[in-house]
């Protein structure tokens, strides 16, 4: 018998889990989601103070973020050069020394994620690393475009060679309860990305309540999203823990139901090391060990990392650092 | 482990808070202490040692407080009270706003000290026992602040004796000590044996605020130092929070002293949830509700009640939940469940499971020491007896209930009282199920919210009174005007004339009143009542034992009346004043004739105009609001006590009757009057404006004869909530005494007198003694 009040862990498996198939759209299920607003806030404002991660666990739970990372650069004066620096930083995201005094040498990030028109020059700079380039896709961030658009994008960017595609979901189906729709949607998006990761990001700053987020969440997932994802980044609020915390019951639920683990993106607004933390917590408490790798989870951020960057020296020398210590991306 | 190992593997690891601080302040005190007495701490005496459960490591001795050093505490207590009294509401709020500062520039040192001494995780001392009690002495200090702007008639009762628990320490004292001072009372309290030590860091906190000295005295010992207090008749009221048994206890102790009381006991508290709640908050709720303090808590969310259709997939949840938490040292931050107060304590819970005969989980063993594992047990009857007696540990049992009155029904089948959680997402069925249950606080989902500002406490065998708000105030106060010593009053004796009167009209015979019927004694004997003259008037029923059991089963019985609205009620009310009205002759003669006053006409008219105070308030008291610091609603709701008995007044005989009967209308009791010994014939008068009256059968019940005989079977009856006496003959300390069986609320005159003709007789105390609070917290986001 284990022992509660210990840590019981085992090494995650090498194998990258099996991608999610799926499952028929099942509205009854969607229509039974219960999500209790105040009871979910009150969860997420004690989970911070409810674990504490410290010492070389902390260095170890950090360098975890740090592989979890997507990488993203996604603004409109993007250039290959930029694009080519951002991948330097993904191969090399902490200082060689550091990572040396960690004994946690060769960590890199999980994926770069840029724009379409960046997957060539991404890829070329992250030859030989294993890092994937993920694309984000389908009228990103509005999702507006013609749909017919919106899948050839995807069929553009896999075939410009990019593994994974962050696709948006249409608010408006979720708005107006089509779920029809939205399932249908999300199946064509599911097909054109092929032999590609899809993660669909459901932008849930703009669907109104905690509910909505659940029922998105779950038809995306019966659709046959690898990832589910949180916002584009842009949208006014997005990822708080709430959100976060819904998200991951669901992937629970549907793991449960279905026997199939689908992965979570959390994106944009996680900027601090703490934050980091909070996260990786919230996953293991509520939906367990496996899902802290990066074939399962992904932070989407792009100055995490220097805050990040920060503590593992603080770690290594016991003096706080400064963000000029670190290179850029 | 390395860094990469630790990568590989994403353990916690521990991250113990320092007990450094802690324990250098325990050596500053020499590690031994003395009790707090008038302001300094007495040479450290003969010792009980307190012990960090976690480890059985000792700590510090304490002194065992000697009958001397109790009366040496009450007598600092009593030196003290005028002058703190004196101080006003305005010098007392600086003090408490003082006490609450320094307990927040002391907050880790007292959080940690609390998790060394009680074993509970320093996350949950840390952010809820030690933030609460700070909270506590704002609010508190706001409420002296107010005092005489909010309760001109209230003054402080004296000298409290103030006995707490072990789970909760320094929050416990928070609660007992703030309103006692705040109110103007001074303060003798005893800790418990196993847990004093903030208490005496409180102590410490008083003397930097410099507290007035005597105005609150912490004496340490244990359960005999609590019976020194309990029976010390320098002491004007108790409070006490703990088991059920002692409070019996002490409620028999103080029987007849007249001190006032208030009880805060056990609980087997309902967490109810109905298939449209959102499950996993449901689960992460019963985190909070029953693995909170090791599940050492009064108020614990321990009995689950499931509906049938989804009680399969929210049990597999909650075992899948247990096998998160985590138990161990409690000073490591990630401690979900720490240590168990006493190995006394992990035994008694360990063998109280292994008596069960449900299906016992638990998600996996513990460390050695004073630690017990999270534990589910299911498959239980409501009769089994684990899902009928407060387990106080980390063991939660459950049951399945397939409709909303079932739910309900098994919620309410129960000793206690004390909380209640319901989880469901639609709006209505929450809210008629928060009002339909027997209990002081409830939750709608949510578990063990806590404020000052809202109050907390039980009913039934979960006690009496209230902690937090004005209501929780209010207990550590009384009317600032007292009454004078009440004699007994002696029926007439007659003439020896057994004709009726000079002129005979037809013979009539006045029968008790019960269920809406007019109903001869059991026993079949009345007695004659005759007027100043010695001239008989009439025969009065004798009622007995068997007439009293009548009388309340035919009140329980009539239970729409609790439901109907008060405008309804008042318009009851208002029509018995105008049928009274329409009789005033008659019964203002009457009056005369019975007392051998000329009284008659006041009573008449004071009752009438009593009668329409009552029904202007039964429309208005229904509770209000309360400002907490949370996502949440509160509301403080009075709601009727059910069956309320009532010994009337001997030298009213219409007024008493009717003064006390207003109340209990008005706020939707039922009631069971015993009528003035001394002159009933006005009250079997008055049956006949209760009949003509539209009063639902069984609301009010009436009965006639000998008050000492009827006090304790009324007193005894199970199924009457409260008890009211304001006999000439003092029956005080035998309602007391004989309530102890059930902890039913008794109000009784400890034979003073009340003026019924004026202000006193429709004080503010009979619309709080026919009231409950319940605390509803409804917490919101959309």
């Amino acid at each position: 018998m284990k022992t509660l009040g210990q840590d019981h862990t085992t090494p995650a498996p090498q194998a990258i889990t099996p991608r999610n198939a799926g499952c028929a759209l099942d509205l009854g299920w969607v229509r039974s989601i219960r999500v209790n607003r105040a009871a979910i806030d009150r969860r997420a404002a004690t989970l911070p103070a409810r674990r504490s991660v410290k010492g070389p666990h902390q260095a170890a739970w950090l360098c975890k973020a740090v592989a979890c990372m997507d990488l993203t650069t996604l603004s409109g004066d993007d250039t290959a050069a930029r694009v080519r620096r951002l991948c330097a930083k993904a191969r090399h995201p902490v200082r060689a020394d550091l990572l040396q005094a960690l004994g946690m040498e060769g960590l890199q990030v999980g994926a770069v994620c840029v724009y379409h028109e960046m997957i060539g020059p991404a890829l070329e700079a992250l030859e030989g690393s294993g890092i994937p380039v993920a694309a984000v896709s389908t009228g990103f961030p509005a999702g507006l475009s013609p749909l017919r658009l919106r899948v050839a994008e995807i069929e553009d960017s896999v075939a410009a060679g990019a593994q994974e595609i962050d696709i948006v979901i249409s608010r408006r189906h979720v708005l107006e309860g089509n779920w029809e729709a939205l399932y249908d949607e999300l199946r064509l998006f599911r097909a054109a990305c092929g032999a590609a990761h899809m993660k669909a990001i459901l932008a849930t700053g703009e669907l109104g309540d905690l509910g909505q987020v659940a029922r998105a969440a779950l038809v995306a997932m019966m659709a046959g999203a690898d990832f589910i994802k949180t916002s584009t980044g842009k949208e006014p609020v997005n990822a708080t823990l709430p959100v976060g915390l819904v998200m991951l019951r669901c992937i629970r639920a549907f793991h449960e139901r279905t026997g199939q683990r689908v992965g979570m993106k959390p994106a944009g607004g996680i900027s601090k090391a703490k934050d980091a933390i909070t996260w990786l917590v919230m996953v293991k408490e509520d939906l367990g060990d496996r899902w802290l790798e990066p074939d399962l989870f992904r932070f989407g951020a792009s100055s995490l990392l220097g805050d990040i960057e920060r503590q593992l020296e603080h770690h290594v020398t016991g003096a706080y650092s400064a963000g000029w210590r670190h290179g850029l991306a | 482990m390395t860094v990469r190992e630790l990568y590989q593997t994403m353990p916690y690891g521990n991250a113990p808070e320092s007990a450094a601080e802690a324990l250098t302040w325990l050596v500053d005190q020499g590690d031994r202490f003395g009790l707090f007495i008038d302001g300094a701490f007495t040479e450290p005496g003969n010792g009980i040692e307190a012990i960090t459960p976690a480890t059985g490591e000792v700590l510090a001795s304490l002194t065992v407080a000697t009958a001397q050093d109790v009366d040496a505490a009450v007598a600092a207590a009593r030196r003290a009270s005028a002058d703190w009294a004196a101080l006003g509401g305005h010098g007392r709020a600086r003090y408490l706003y003082a006490l609450a500062r320094l307990l927040q520039k002391h907050a880790r040192l007292f959080a940690v000290l609390e998790t060394l001494d009680n074993g509970k995780p320093i996350r949950e001392a840390r952010d809820i026992d030690i933030p609460l009690a700070q909270r506590h002495f704002y609010h508190h200090a706001g409420l002296a602040q107010l005092m005489q702007a909010n309760c001109p008639e209230r003054a402080p009762i004296g000298v409290c004796g103030q006995i707490i628990p072990w789970n909760f320490p320094l929050l416990m004292l928070a609660w007992k000590v703030a309103p006692a001072l705040a109110a103007g009372n001074t303060v003798v309290l005893t800790p418990a044996e196993w847990t004093s030590l903030s208490a005496l860091l409180f102590a410490d906190i008083c003397q930097q605020a410099g507290l007035p000295k005597g105005v609150l005295n912490i004496v340490t010992g244990g359960a005999d130092v609590g019976a020194l207090i309990t029976a010390h008749p320098g002491i004007n009221k108790i409070a006490f929070t703990g088991s059920t048994a002692t409070g019996r206890r002490i409620r028999e102790v103080t029987a007849g002293s007249g001190k006032a009381l208030s009880l805060e006991l056990g609980g087997k508290s309902a967490y109810l949830v109905f298939d449209d709640a959102d499950l996993d908050s449901a689960v992460e709720g019963l985190v909070d509700a029953i693995w909170f303090n090791q599940g050492e808590v009064c108020c614990a969310g321990s009995r689950l009640l499931v509906q049938e259709n989804v009680a399969d997939q929210l049990l597999e949840k909650i075992r899948r939940r247990m096998e998160k938490l985590r138990v161990g040292d409690p000073l490591d931050k990630n401690t979900d469940i720490g240590a168990m107060i006493h190995p006394v304590q992990r035994d008694r819970v360990a063998a109280m499971i292994a008596a069960s005969g449900g299906e016992v989980f638990s998600p996996g063993a513990v460390p050695e020491g004073c630690y017990h594992a999270p534990t589910l047990i299911t498959g239980l009857a409501p009769s089994d007896p684990l899902m009928q007696d407060e387990i106080f540990g980390p063991v939660l049992v459950s049951t399945t209930f397939r409709t909303v009155d079932e739910a309900v029904q098994l919620a309410n089948n129960t000793r206690y009282g004390l909380a209640a959680s319901v989880w469901s997402e639609t709006i209505g069925r929450a809210l008629d199920v928060a009002q339909r249950l027997d209990a002081g606080v409830v939750w709608v989902n949510g578990a063990n919210m806590f404020d000052a500002a809202a109050p907390f406490g039980g009913i039934r065998e979960s006690g009496f009174g209230r902690e937090g708000g004005w209501d929780g105030f209010l207990d550590y106060t009384q009317p600032n005007v007292s009454g004078v010593a009440l004699t007994p009053i002696e029926a007439f004796p007659g003439n020896g004339d057994s004709r009726a009167a000079p002129d005979p009209t037809i013979d009539r015979t006045g029968k008790l009143y019960i269920g809406g019927k007019q109903m001869r004694p059991d026993g079949g004997y009345s007695r004659p009542v005759h007027d100043g003259a010695g001239g008989l008037l009439g025969h009065a029923p004798l009622a007995g034992r068997k007439d009293g059991r009548n009388a309340v089963e035919a009140a329980r019985a009539a239970s729409g009346w609790s439901r109907s609205s008060g405008h309804g009620r008042a318009q009851i009310l208002y029509f018995m004043a105008e049928n009274l009205s329409a009789r005033a002759n008659d019964f203002a003669s009457l009056v005369n004739d019975l007392t051998g006053t000329t009284r008659g006409t006041a009573e008449v008219e004071t009752s009438i105009s009593r009668l329409f105070t009552w029904a202007a308030w039964a429309d208005k008291a229904a509770g209000r609001a309360v400002d907490v610091p949370q996502a949440s609603m509160a509301l403080a709701l009075r709601e009727p006590v059910g069956v309320i008995g009532a010994i009337c007044s001997d030298e009213a005989p219409l007024l008493g009757l009717v003064s006390v009967l207003g109340p209990i209308l008005a706020m939707g009791n039922r009631a069971v009057l015993v009528a003035s010994e001394a002159f009933p014939m006005a009250a079997l008068e008055f049956v006949q404006i209760l009949e003509t009256s539209d009063i639902p059968a069984g609301v009010v019940n009436l009965l006639t004869g000998c008050h000492a005989d009827l006090a304790p079977t009324l007193a005894r009856h199970a199924d009457l909530d409260a008890l009211w006496c304001f006999s000439s003959t003092d029956l005080s300390g035998r309602i007391e005494t004989d309530s102890a069986t059930n902890l039913k609320r008794t109000w009784v005159n400890n034979a003073r007198a009340r003026d019924w003709f004026g202000p006193q007789g429709e004080a503010r105390d009979f619309l709080e003694q026919a009231t409950r609070i319940k605390t509803v917290w409804l917490p919101y986001g959309a």
